[in-house]
């Protein structure tokens, strides 16, 4: 009982104590590691994944996939971009908007025409990134700096980055929704076993619809993040986001079959992400090995692969009576 | 059907109910009444259509045309939930929780206590113990579910059923993977549900269960109700006929294609097991093969009959029992054990567990075969077309070729297929799971006079039938298995279906009931 007491706060908690390891890790090894411009800036930048991992998060938890966050992100960068001269509101109206719209489709193709999430979210991912080229005409498209819209990606509230800010509130809204809402419950029993939840009463599709629309709106907020972070709207940014989310989601101890699995600590699969990159970074920086982008590529995935592997037995010996 | 009036109010009455599938008819004129605080034994073969009538009750399917009646209202339901908010819950068959959520959360979803709008995660433990506790359970609910026993996650799901304010609980075999303790709480937990006025559908095979538990009970057959009454009214016997649709009194000449039996084929012992156990579904089953014989296992659904077959081929582990085969010990690990002692198997599940529906007619017959067709990995395409072409004209498979589409065979000639399959293993020891099922007459009747030839040739066969003519005209001994032990063997030619279906019903046959 100790034993499988013992593998549950591994299985629960491990992806906080890694995380704790690799920030000491680059406390000890790098001068400006914790320094505050290179801690705000990392919050700064992650925010953006932070909020695209979060729909993801409750997407993978009823046992489904959305691939299409990345270019989606891409359209509400280009949407609010366009809208960014009419002030913040409208930028960020137009974003979301553009998200929720995405996600609205996945949502349909999904609990509607019973399409593979896979199957669905792919094909929105392309119609996402068609749509955010021909919207921007090809070309990246500069925001307005005189409304103020920059604000959102480059402000500060004191000394912490609004960007961030968005990205805890989100989490906060986001773990009260899962652990003290009913939807929330069933989100994961969903993902626990759809035709029993149905069976048991459960409103599966009403729940699952929800889940594909929140992420493609969390996506189009992350649209505006990068198009007022970096000053322009981005039609071909967001390759790889999907990964990224995926992947922070998985290291955050969230099942990738649905499930189980939690806010908080997928908040910490992002923090864990942007960390190693930052570290891989400080160690380029060094001089003493130099690690080209490709080379980081593959120690994400190996990284990765390692969680779910551990993952994947941690689970089999939780559940082992199954 | 009218429903006579009883002592006590009827509380559902479902009358003439209708339901196809694809145009095929699942529920023809099905009807079924229960009284409040009664518990009600719905039985019948498989395919009869109780789930579907459950399902339909439940508002999982929706019925074609009938009415159904629920506190003298008429009652229409589109989903288990609003038949769960309108006072009947289900438990299923395989438990239909959710192992990877906490104990409390699968009590609770649905129906989830709040504070000031947020889930009040304190109350709602609390609720699921209090439920738990009026089954004497004391568990930590706030677990997975999947961390506990079977018999536990069932009384999670009656306490969950029973949270509901249920005035109806319907029990889809509830005790089919529970051991004997546990039964006997889940029956204290029936009679607690009865005195408090909740009306209980137990579907079960196991007969001794509804006698103890039911106080009525309705015989489906082919998607008919075909009998209603008290359970005192109707004994065993009659029980298990009314099932099979047999008239006990009435046994009339051949209705299979088996023809005369040969008994000069039969040769020395192949094949025995002893004491055989696994679980709950096997728990004492010991029988023997001689060459050249069929043995048929007759039985009710969940006797054991399948899962015994299961353990022969390895596919299954017994955790107890001894079997030899050719006169050495035999402990298949896995399929290729058996199979490389000489066995093959065909199962019960043709679409699950047999055919490849996309694949040739000639791919699928050598699936098996492969390794031994194949030189250096490379498979030799002349001995497969000899092995497909000597097999398609030996056991006349009705296709356009060896190489159509088996998805596009009929159900007969699919069957023909799997069994020419383990045929060109040339196996010593056939084990053949509802050989018949679901093939029109034609080619069942072709079916049955192959197994005859095959072990007119020396190959001996285990044939398990739901179809008691299929047993009786075609097996030269029949073993009887009755909640998981094999209660009776008999001879052949002096098996008549009485007796095999009073060994069904009480475990052992007319002739040695009278000396008891």
């Amino acid at each position: 009982m100790n034993r499988a007491r013992l593998v549950r706060i591994i299985g629960t908690y491990g992806v906080l104590i890694a995380l704790a390891a690799l920030v000491l890790f680059g406390f000890l090894r790098y001068d400006r590691f914790l320094s505050f411009y290179n801690v705000m800036t990392l919050l700064r930048y992650n925010s953006m994944f932070a909020l695209v991992a979060l729909g993801m998060c409750f997407v993978i938890m009823t046992g489904g996939i959305d691939l299409s966050v990345g270019s989606v992100a891409a359209l509400g960068s280009v949407a609010s971009a366009l809208a960014s001269p009419y002030g913040i509101v409208p930028g960020l109206t137009a974003g979301i908007g553009a998200g929720l719209v995405a996600g609205l489709i996945n949502a349909i193709l999904v609990t509607r025409a019973n399409l593979m999430p896979f199957i669905a979210t792919l094909a929105t991912m392309q119609a996402a990134s068609g749509s955010a080229l021909l919207l921007a005409g090809n070309q990246t498209v500069s925001v307005s700096y005189e409304s103020g819209f920059t604000a959102i990606g480059q402000g500060n509230l004191w000394t912490f980055p609004i960007p961030a800010a968005i990205a805890v509130v989100a989490y906060l809204i986001g773990s009260l929704v899962l652990n003290y809402t009913g939807t929330g419950r069933a989100v994961l029993a969903i993902g626990g076993g759809e035709d029993a939840s149905r069976l048991m009463g459960l409103r599966t599709d009403r729940v699952k619809f929800l889940v594909y629309v929140a992420s493609g709106g969390l996506a189009g907020l992350a649209g505006v993040i990068l198009a007022s972070q970096f000053g322009a709207g981005q039609p071909i940014e967001g390759v790889g986001w999907e990964l990224f989310a995926i992947a922070a989601v998985v290291v955050g101890g969230t099942l990738l079959t649905g499930g189980s699995g939690s806010v908080v600590t997928t908040l910490a699969g992002v923090l864990l992400l942007g960390i190693l990159f930052n570290v891989l970074n400080f160690e380029n920086g060094m001089g003493w090995l130099s690690l080209s982008a490709y080379w980081q590529s593959v120690i994400r995935g190996l990284f990765l692969l390692a969680v779910v592997l551990l993952q994947a037995r941690l689970t089999r010996r939780r559940l082992g009576a199954l | 059907m009218t429903p006579p009036d009883g002592p006590s109010p009827m509380l559902l009455d479902m009358r003439d109910i209708q339901k196809r599938f694809a145009g095929i008819p699942a529920l023809v004129d099905a009807s079924l009444s229960v009284r409040s605080g009664e518990v009600h034994a719905l039985i019948g073969q498989n395919g009869a259509g109780k789930s579907t009538l459950i399902k339909v009750l439940t508002g999982y399917h929706r019925k074609d045309a009938g009415q159904v009646l629920f506190e003298g209202k008429p009652f229409e339901v589109h989903s288990p939930h609003q038949a769960q908010v309108n006072g009947i819950s289900t438990i299923y068959q395989e438990i239909n929780l959710v192992p990877l959520r906490s104990v409390t959360e699968n009590i609770c979803l649905g129906r989830e206590r709040r504070r000031h709008g947020l889930l009040d995660w304190n109350a709602m433990h609390t609720e699921a113990e209090r439920l738990l506790s009026r089954f004497s359970i004391r568990i930590d609910v706030r677990r997975p579910l999947g961390e506990f026993n079977t018999a536990t996650q069932q009384m999670v799901a009656i306490a969950r059923a029973i949270g509901f304010s249920a005035r109806l609980v319907v029990m889809d075999e509830p005790t089919s993977s529970l051991d004997e303790r546990e039964v006997g709480v889940l029956f204290s937990v029936i009679r607690q549900l009865k005195a408090e006025g909740i009306s209980v559908i137990f579907v079960s095979h196991k007969l001794d269960e509804l006698y103890e538990v039911c106080d009525r009970v309705t015989i489906m057959r082919d998607g008919r109700t075909v009998r209603s009454a008290g359970m005192k009214e109707i004994n065993k016997l009659e029980l298990v006929a009314a099932m099979l649709g047999r008239d006990v009194a009435a046994v009339e000449g051949h209705a299979t294609a088996f023809g005369e039996r040969d008994r000069s084929r039969i040769g020395d012992a192949m094949f025995s097991a002893r004491g055989l156990r696994a679980g709950q579904a096997v728990r004492n089953v010991s029988f023997d093969l001689r060459r050249g014989e069929i043995a048929g296992f007759a039985g009710l659904l969940g006797a054991g009959r399948t899962e015994t077959a299961r353990l022969v081929f390895g596919a299954d582990r017994a955790s107890a029992g001894e079997m030899t085969m050719e006169g050495a010990a035999y402990h298949p690990d896995r399929p290729a054990d058996a199979i490389a002692a000489g066995m093959g198997f065909c199962t019960e599940d043709r679409k699950g567990e047999g055919i490849v529906p996309e694949m040739t007619v000639a791919e699928n017959l050598t699936l098996a075969l492969l390794p031994k067709i194949s030189r250096n990995g490379v498979l030799d395409e002349s001995r497969q077309r000899e092995i497909v072409e000597r097999f398609i004209r030996e056991l006349g498979i009705k296709c356009s070729g060896p190489n159509q589409k088996v998805r596009e065979l009929s159900g007969g000639n699919q069957q023909k297929v799997l069994l020419a399959r383990w045929l060109a293993m040339n196996p010593k020891l056939l084990i053949l799971d509802e050989p018949t099922r679901g093939i029109d007459v034609g080619a069942k009747g072709e079916i049955q006079r192959l197994i005859r030839g095959l072990a007119d040739q020396g190959l001996g066969v285990l044939m398990i039938s739901s179809e008691l003519e299929e047993v009786i005209e075609g097996a030269d001994r029949i073993f009887v298995l009755r909640d998981g032990v094999s209660v009776t063997e008999l001879e052949a030619e002096a098996a008549n279906e009485e007796e095999v279906l009073t060994a069904m019903a009480h475990g052992t046959s007319a002739s040695s009931e009278a000396a008891t």
